[in-house]
């Protein structure tokens, strides 16, 4: 059985349906694209994988164990990790104390692997993720810090909690070429560690760079899956990014 | 090229680079650090030894008022906007008063009884609006109390209007200030302690962002019960308090000034630091006691400072002070067209 498994997820606002009847499965290790033109349904499709929505319909399995409708905590303490798109940092906090909160959670008590004091284990994290220990990054009020910072902010709280699979929705947006690129190693090592990762994402070449999977979404259907070298030939997506059907 | 002045403000370097660890050098520095930690807690000391015996009672109700107030900004910082403390303060009232009442215990059990009972209760009653956010959670905490109010009037239970009357009274005056006295000092440096520790953290986090609280795995239900918890047990043991020193407890344990009266004085102390709203509180708790040979007048006294205040010192005096004796200002010139950073 695939590690990610979603079976005909739905899910309507009243009348729109903004996620319609989509399916597709991630295999354990790999890094899988999310794609699609705005109000495609990626991020409710995010927001309904991680708890945050519950579903009109449809059943998510995650690691063979059924999570659809989950609380949003008891999801991300089975290992389902996630990143918010609009940065969601706790601003009157220091960056480093930001990381504190997550090392609260019932995953990181059970899991272990952390040592020491938790401000030093918060600062360990952050070092790895490029604030640098000696200076006063990590020291800083998040309300202060630069977009960037707080971009790795998030992903400090996945990896905080040694999340198995990692959503990272639109992680990218609002970047520069330069943070995209020292942001990008951090994600293959994460790989490379076994994670498996699912990156929603409007940045397709640096997506395509790394992604093993392409998944189209157009709104709120599924149009295309497969390798993101082919995926941009496909007719149907073409049509979903330029609105119109190109003559070859 | 014409030239403007700008204020600029720089920190006292006394602070080392944590929060933690302070290098103290000398004693001018500890000076520095302690008298305006100390003067608070000698100046109430000093008060309550030396006023005359009215303002001794007075000065009783206003270290409640301030339990309150402390509880009310605990919870604001929590993201729990609460317009009815006073639901809090009558749930403890009705608990310690009926405790006494019907089963006869003495006051030293009545109080802590009451006070679990009296947060136990509120917590279950706040419990549905935990789900809300912001002023929708505001709006219950301000009804629940006026609901229950009515009830109490109309099935006559606990007394109905008259309430519930001869309960035990509290020990002599003195005895008496000497405990609400240190019950404040408790509750403000335990409530600062708490924020500050690693599990307080989760807490400010709260308010900050709950739906990334609940992306790192933590259960935002839980530990918003656990705040209010925490601050309705504040207020039910003030309410339980005052209720042996009326010796009565009745309907005025829902009025809306015990809701209204911790608001503004975090408002004119500062929120969100504690020591605003103590700060605050034990200026306004005096001060509406001396405005009461106005009558009905010092209504609008009171309300022309509280507009004053939010008007001309929003930050709050707390936060006014804190940066006048952190941090050094002066004006420097900077050319024209160059912006602050």
């Amino acid at each position: 059985m695939a590690y990610l498994k979603i079976d005909n997820l739905r899910k309507n606002f009243g009348g729109v349906v903004a996620v319609d009847d989509v399916s597709f499965t991630v295999e354990k290790g790999t890094l899988v694209g999310i794609i699609g033109p705005n109000g495609s349904g990626k991020t409710t499709t995010v927001n309904l994988l991680t708890g945050f929505l519950k579903p009109s319909s449809g059943s998510i399995f995650f690691d063979g164990k059924e999570i659809t409708g989950m609380k949003a905590s008891h999801i991300t303490n089975l290992g389902v990790g996630r990143t918010f798109q609009m940065v969601k940092p706790f601003y009157r906090l220091p960056a480093f104390r930001n990381l504190v909160v997550p090392l609260f959670s019932p995953r990181v008590k059970k899991m272990g692997g952390h040592y020491g004091e938790k401000d030093s284990v918060a600062l360990d994290i952050l070092e790895d993720i490029g604030f640098e220990r000696d200076s006063a990054v990590p020291f800083k009020v998040a309300s202060i810090l630069p977009h960037g910072y707080l971009k790795r902010l998030e992903m400090g709280r996945v990896i905080a909690l040694q999340s198995e699979l990692i959503v990272f929705d639109e992680l990218y947006s609002g970047l520069t070429l330069a943070e995209v690129a020292s942001l990008s190693p951090m994600i293959e090592k994460l790989v490379d560690e076994g994670k498996t990762i699912i990156m929603v994402e409007h940045r397709l070449k640096e997506l395509f760079k790394i992604a093993n999977k392409v998944i189209v979404l157009d709104q709120g259907k599924k149009i295309a899956e497969g390798e993101p070298k082919n995926i941009m030939k496909d007719p149907e997506v073409k049509k979903a990014y330029l609105g119109v059907e190109l003559k070859q | 090229m014409s030239s403007e002045r700008r204020k600029e403000r720089i920190d006292r370097c006394i602070k080392a680079v944590t929060d933690d660890i302070f290098c103290v050098c000398s004693l001018r520095e500890i000076a520095y650090l302690v008298v305006p930690r100390m003067l608070p807690i000698v100046g109430v000391l000093l008060l309550a030894f030396f006023v005359p015996p009215y303002w001794k009672k007075v000065l009783v109700i206003t270290f409640m008022m301030t339990m309150m107030a402390l509880s009310w900004d605990f919870m604001t910082s929590c993201g729990l906007i609460s317009l009815g403390q006073a639901l809090f303060f009558a749930m403890g009232g009705y608990s310690a008063g009926s405790l006494n009442h019907y089963l006869g215990l003495p006051f030293y059990l009545s109080i802590p009884l009451g006070t679990l009972m009296g947060a136990t209760i509120s917590t279950l009653l706040i419990f549905p609006a935990l789900r809300l956010r912001g002023i929708y959670f505001s709006m219950v905490t301000l009804i629940i109390p006026l609901m229950l109010l009515r009830v109490v009037e109309v099935t006559k239970i606990m007394g109905g209007t008259e309430g519930l009357t001869a309960l035990a009274p509290l020990p002599p005056i003195a005895y008496t200030l000497a405990i609400s006295m240190a019950a404040m000092w408790l509750t403000f440096f335990g409530l600062r302690r708490f924020i500050n520790s690693d599990y307080g953290l989760i807490f400010m986090a709260l308010k900050d962002n709950d739906r990334a609280v609940e992306a790192a795995g933590l259960n935002i239900v839980w530990f918003k019960v656990q705040a209010v918890f925490i601050g309705s047990g504040i207020c039910a043991f003030c309410g339980a308090f005052m209720t042996h020193y009326y010796m009565s407890v009745g309907m005025s344990a829902f009025a809306l000034d015990l809701s209204l009266f911790p608001i503004a004085s975090s408002v004119v102390g500062g929120m969100g630091t504690i020591a605003g709203p103590l700060l605050g509180s034990l200026l306004l708790g005096p001060l509406s006691e001396a405005l009461r040979s106005f009558g009905t007048f010092r209504i609008v006294i009171y309300a022309a400072l509280l507009a004053g205040f939010t008007t001309a010192l929003p930050e709050g005096i707390f936060h006014y002070l804190a940066r006048k004796y952190h941090q050094i200002e002066r004006w420097v010139e900077v050319p024209s067209g160059v912006s602050e950073d």
